[in-house]
């Protein structure tokens, strides 16, 4: 399925697993339920995925979050915003691996994806045929500052607010 | 009040170009209608029962006298030269043409508005008591509370696709004017009773719609530098908790009320402590920044009574009584704030025409420091005028048919748009709000019968507060045939209730015959200086359910 970053359209690396099976795959793509049983498998040079819904809690994830490189939430509408606060949260507990939304999102949202944490989307076929990879490249200039402090790394209102403030104090 | 800065003067602008942008990618076909429609309500664009309806945003009621001439100047240009305000202070515009919809919200953003969030499953304009420094209740300003959340809350990344729409709604004042116990978040500025520290009492899941609750307090004192920090919390965990499989339940009230106030509390408070409260918060010189917008104007100093206003007081019984109800005493001697009914006797509550909006800009600006306020009551208000110059203001007002002296009185009846116009409607409300003015009209009568909120809502989503009212009416549709439930009890104050049923539904025609039995019990049954809602306090229900059922008894006859 089609996947993109910040940047436009990527290439897929992973790849996804039958059941537990990673058997010789660099990258596996594995689902939620078996994660335990693969990451058993795991070789040194194997990198682990997992697929995740947006209902796992925080506790069930963090003490494997360690052994993954990737992280790929679950969207299962675009209208279900779960993902965005279950990013923000995995981020907070100090993932620093991939993370992924899966599922069909609306370019409108893909700045807020990444503010939230996520690195990449990928998207079904239908949703990315009719919204072209200009279309989400695009939409993250639309607003250039945000008001929110610890979204994202563009440099929000607030905390620019303070630093007119301190260079006018320093110049004054 | 708050000016933009180059930063929101540029959020606007370019949210403007980027709704243009979504109504273009719906028109390739880039956007299903499905994924279009979250992205027009959230910048308030409804499709009506006729026409696309516009929702423009009143940030805690506050407007200047260039906004409100410019709503004038759109309700002219766009619409039929008229507007309606609603219980959530905004001004919805009912007949705008889609394609002219950007050109409306370029208009809005050049007097420092939008729509931003006024409908959709997000975070929706703050509220905030009409009196706001102007009250002589008040610990705080809520204002710059109010704004510092607008602003937090406005495309916030992690919190536009919420389970429900959200609410928020602050008051600095003892006296609760903004009915924060029926918001999903209202927030109390109070003094710590040990330290004298200013904060919030956070107030979680109330609300009106299907399954009305009272908002329990889930934070007794919350310092207020941490404000964002805990409204972060309670948002993540209501994002992620929050009931999705079915809309009605979605609510965050009905997340509280089903793993309880102790277990939502704990929640929160465990989020709230475990995420990093100095990178989320406003530093202190932000806070300031927007409190010094707010600061008191420059008022003359001013003796405490006005010779000429006592005189035209005692010389015209008219005037005399618009004072006695539309006047709200001021912390500044020598200023009154003064109500501005949008309720003239037969007329759909809250609309005002382009011309009477220019008429309260122009009262403004001579008047009233150039500032209006808008209240969740559907009415408008001067907030700063000179008692000496009150004659002059009322009559002005009285040449633009503004100068009804009903404010709290029988006749001030919120009502929601209802059938005539809402495509959620079940029933009309507007006409029902009319027939119960013309028959209450009296101005002797409303006085006697004194302080006294009918709310009406034309369905269960009780955009008219109908819970809340003294007398609620629900205006509902049985077997192809409006019927009109009947509650008692209801109250929208700091002692916040949710009214009960007091029997079977009305045909429309009936309604205005029930209320009067409604009232007849009460002054008959009154103690010297009771209200209305202090009656029924205290005698309860029953003679009340008594009278309602007799006069429903004689109607089935008649229909019989």
């Amino acid at each position: 399925m089609p996947l993109l970053d910040r940047h436009g359209a990527k290439a897929e690396i992973w790849t996804r697993s039958e059941g537990a099976a990673i058997d010789n795959l660099s990258h596996a793509l594995v689902d939620w339920a078996v994660l335990p049983e693969a990451l058993a498998q795991k070789t040194r040079d194997q990198r682990i995925g997992v697929i995740i819904p947006n209902t796992v809690r925080i506790p069930e994830l963090k003490l494997l979050m360690r052994q993954l490189s990737l992280i790929a939430i679950s969207f299962p509408s675009f209208g279900d915003g779960r993902g965005f606060s279950l990013a923000r949260l995995i981020r907070n507990h100090g993932f620093t691996g991939t993370l992924r939304a899966s599922g069909p999102l609306i370019v409108d949202q893909f700045a807020y994806a990444l503010a939230c944490g996520f690195d990449e989307v990928e998207l079904p076929e239908a949703s990315a045929a009719r919204q072209p990879v200009e279309q989400w490249v695009n939409a993250l200039g639309q607003i250039s500052h945000g008001y929110q402090r610890g979204y994202g790394d563009s440099g929000n209102i607030l905390d620019r607010r303070r630093s007119a403030r301190l260079k006018h104090a320093a110049a004054g | 009040m708050y000016r933009y800065d180059e930063f929101d003067e540029r959020f606007v602008r370019e949210r403007v170009t980027q709704f243009r942008d979504q109504v273009g990618r719906r028109l390739s076909g880039s956007l299903t209608e499905d994924e279009f429609k979250p992205l027009r309500l959230k910048n308030g664009v409804y499709l009506q029962l006729h026409a696309y309806m516009l929702r423009i945003a009143v940030p805690y009621g506050t407007l200047s006298s260039k906004q409100m001439r410019q709503l004038a100047l759109i309700g002219e240009r766009y619409d039929r030269g008229y507007g309606h305000f609603t219980t959530r202070t905004n001004l919805q515009f009912n007949w705008p043409k889609l394609r002219d919809i950007p050109d409306i919200l370029d208009l809005l953003a050049d007097v420092e508005m939008h729509a931003i969030q006024t409908s959709g499953n997000c975070i929706r304009n703050v509220t905030a008591d009409h009196f706001a420094g102007v009250a002589q209740d008040e610990v705080e300003d809520p204002r710059p509370t109010a704004e510092l959340i607008r602003q937090w809350s406005s495309l916030h990344p992690e919190f536009d696709y919420l389970p429900r729409k959200f609410k928020i709604a602050v008051t600095g004042a003892e006296h609760d004017r903004a009915v924060i116990k029926a918001h999903d978040i209202g927030l109390r500025i109070l003094r710590h009773p040990d330290t004298n520290e200013v904060g919030y009492e956070v107030i979680v899941g109330g609300g009106l719609g299907r399954t009305p609750m009272i908002g329990k307090v889930v934070r007794e004192f919350l310092p207020k530098a941490d404000l964002l920090a805990y409204l972060e919390a309670i948002m993540r965990v209501y994002n992620l908790e929050g009931r999705r499989d079915n809309k009605y339940k979605a609510r965050v009230k009905i997340l509280v009320h089903e793993i309880g106030t102790e277990e939502f509390s704990r929640r929160v408070e465990e989020e709230f402590a475990r995420l990093d409260g100095p990178s989320v918060n406003a530093d202190p010189a932000e806070v300031a920044r927007i409190a010094a917008y707010f600061a008191p104007p420059a008022y003359e100093a001013l003796p405490a009574t006005s010779g000429a206003f006592e005189a035209a007081r005692a010389g015209n019984p008219d005037f005399a009584r618009w004072v006695e109800t539309n006047l709200t005493p001021h912390r500044q001697p020598g200023y009154a704030a003064l109500t501005i009914s949008l309720k003239p006797i037969g007329a759909p509550p809250g609309d005002a025409t382009s011309e009477q909006m220019r008429v309260v800009a122009d009262l403004a600006d001579e008047f009233s420091l150039s500032e209006i306020r808008v209240t969740h009551a559907q009415n408008l208000v001067l907030p700063h005028v000179k008692l000496s110059d009150l004659f002059a203001v009322w009559q002005r007002l009285g040449e633009a048919e503004l100068a009804t002296a009903n404010a709290g009185l029988i006749t001030d009846i919120i009502a929601c748009p209802g059938l005539d116009y809402c495509a959620l409607a079940t029933a009309r409300s507007i006409p029902i709000a009319q027939a119960l003015a013309q028959r209450f009209a009296d101005p002797v009568r409303q006085k006697e019968i004194g302080v006294l909120n009918i709310k009406i809502s034309g369905c269960i989503n009780a955009c008219g507060h109908h819970h809340v009212g003294h007398i609620g009416i629900l205006g509902l549709e049985k077997r192809g045939i409006e019927s009109y439930q009947i509650t008692l009890g209801g109250d929208a104050t700091e002692n916040a209730a949710i009214g009960e049923i007091l029997g079977p539904g009305l045909a429309a025609e009936d309604v205005p015959d029930a209320i009067e039995r409604i009232v007849s019990v009460y002054l008959a049954q009154r103690q010297s200086g009771e209200s209305f809602i202090d009656n029924v306090r205290r005698i309860g229900l029953a003679p009340f359910k008594a009278a309602f059922q007799d006069s429903n008894r004689e109607v089935s006859h008649a229909v019989a």
